[in-house]
């Protein structure tokens, strides 16, 4: 950064100039963007469940405003009502339904733990680091949370596939 | 850096599958490495392609010596920036094979691959090939108001002047993050900053802690200010990742909590602050009432 500095210092005022718009041009062209999103699995467990946590989210954005929608019908009548409920009796409609469950129950035990390491619990104390410095914060203490999230939501699919695929028999 | 990480501990092995597979006529293995070329300062047309070079390995050879070495005998316009060669200064930061990392606290056997793949830290701009430009990183990093600020500092008569007191306990408090080296790792691998300009990133916002947890320092409502906004702390969600790139054990991710959990009023320090207040508070209007 201060040989970038002293470049411009260098050069003339016009290629300084041009330096100057020729960086500004470039200036966003090395951000990641969403793309930075896409990849979780380099960067641990902890990234994992972030990545999880966003995509659940917007998944249970769009089902909220499509069952806000679904349950609007009640106000043309039972008919219409029946008829949108006809659309969750298909096998689309059954797994449709599994992944809003699993993806409920995970964005909420998920959420609990992150409310708590958020408010700083479970993430250990401060010390002083030695190699191999294997960060406090990422302990398996808090990451329990994340096990209970994934577990649970795979129990609750589990069932919900049970009771909508056999009538829970 | 995997999440199925190695210990990194464990012993070097005689021969690595690098060795084994890849040995040049003299003996030597041999190692392709893909580094990132543009020049985007000059040439704002130039477009980033990657140029491949051989290059002779052994065991304890990093990803930076393996670059000096491209830079030395095949193409001497390799654009990098280094300096200390042992993760002291934080200058040599890159994209190594995905990941950021220091190129050279980097051993190319523990990759275990032939090919390494050389590019700039993302999130930061271009300057050229592997070089970035970390301009609007430290303006971060001076906006959280990096240094220790006592009105008490401020003495005429040097004769007055003593040292801080401060117990071995309140050191490590702080003394875990003031071994930041400003390398950029953690901040090219936050996924908040890789969509939010503004947002800190985790080494300004750890080094605010830093100064926050440090019992010399007075002044932390400015501090404060500055990270509680909408583009503040509130955007970190904990990915963690910046905690598994830190090449220093610094763990930004933990003060980021940590001093999530100050703002918040929930930190431990908070409780005994309120304690030690309702104390005095009791015992001053106790005095009155006598």
């Amino acid at each position: 950064m201060l040989l970038w500095r002293g470049s411009i210092d260098m050069t003339s005022a016009t290629s300084a100039k041009r330096i100057d718009d020729n960086k500004n041009k470039s200036d966003r062209a090395n951000r990641e963007g969403l793309r930075g999103w896409l990849n979780p699995i380099i960067y641990g467990w902890e990234r994992v469940s972030y990545w999880f946590q966003r995509l659940t989210g917007i998944f249970l954005l769009v089902y909220f405003i499509g069952h806000v929608y679904e349950t609007s019908s009640l106000v043309s009548g039972p008919d219409a009502w029946a008829a949108m409920l006809e659309m969750t009796q298909t096998i689309g409609g059954h797994i449709f339904l599994i992944l809003v469950i699993g993806a409920s129950t995970f964005h909420t035990i998920n959420g609990i733990r992150l409310i708590f390491t958020h408010s700083g619990q479970g993430l250990g104390t401060p010390g002083r680091p030695d190699y191999p410095y294997d960060p406090t914060s990422v302990n398996n203490k808090q990451r329990s949370g994340l096990w209970i999230a994934f577990i649970l939501a795979a129990v609750a699919m589990l069932y919900g596939a049970n009771v909508l695929f056999s009538g829970g028999e | 850096m995997n999440i199925f990480k190695k210990d990194k501990r464990k012993e070097i092995k005689n021969e690595t599958p690098l060795e084994r597979s890849n040995t040049s006529t003299s003996g030597q293995s041999l190692v392709k490495l893909r580094v990132f070329r543009i020049n985007a300062v000059q040439n704002p047309n130039d477009v980033p392609h990657f140029d491949e070079f051989q290059v002779p390995v052994k065991r304890w050879t990093t990803v930076l010596d393996a670059l000096l070495d491209a830079k030395s005998y095949q193409d001497s316009s390799i654009g990098i920036r280094y300096s200390c060669r042992m993760a002291s200064c934080g200058s040599c930061g890159m994209k190594i094979n995905g990941i950021p990392r220091l190129a050279c606290y980097t051993k190319i056997s523990d990759l275990d691959t032939n090919t390494i793949t050389c590019e700039p830290l993302p999130n930061f701009p271009y300057i050229r090939d592997l070089v970035t430009d970390f301009s609007q990183f430290f303006d971060h990093h001076r906006s959280v108001m990096p240094f220790v600020k006592n009105k008490k500092a401020d003495i005429p008569n040097v004769n007055e002047l003593t040292e801080y007191e401060q117990t071995p306990q309140d050191l490590d408090k702080f003394l875990q993050f003031s071994y930041c080296i400003k390398c950029g790792l953690c901040y090219s691998a936050c996924p908040t900053v890789a969509t939010d300009l503004k947002f800190p990133g985790p080494q300004a916002l750890s080094q605010a802690y830093r100064y926050l947890a440090d019992s010399r320092d007075s002044d932390k409502s400015k501090r404060l200010k500055v990270i509680d906004t909408s583009h503040g702390i509130w955007r970190c969600h904990f990915a963690g990742s910046c905690s598994h790139v830190c090449p220093k054990g610094v763990d930004p991710a933990l003060g980021i909590q940590l001093l999530r959990s100050h703002l918040l009023g929930l930190s431990n320090s908070e409780k005994k602050l309120a304690k030690l207040h309702d104390r005095s508070t009791n015992s001053y209007r106790e005095g009155e009432g006598e």
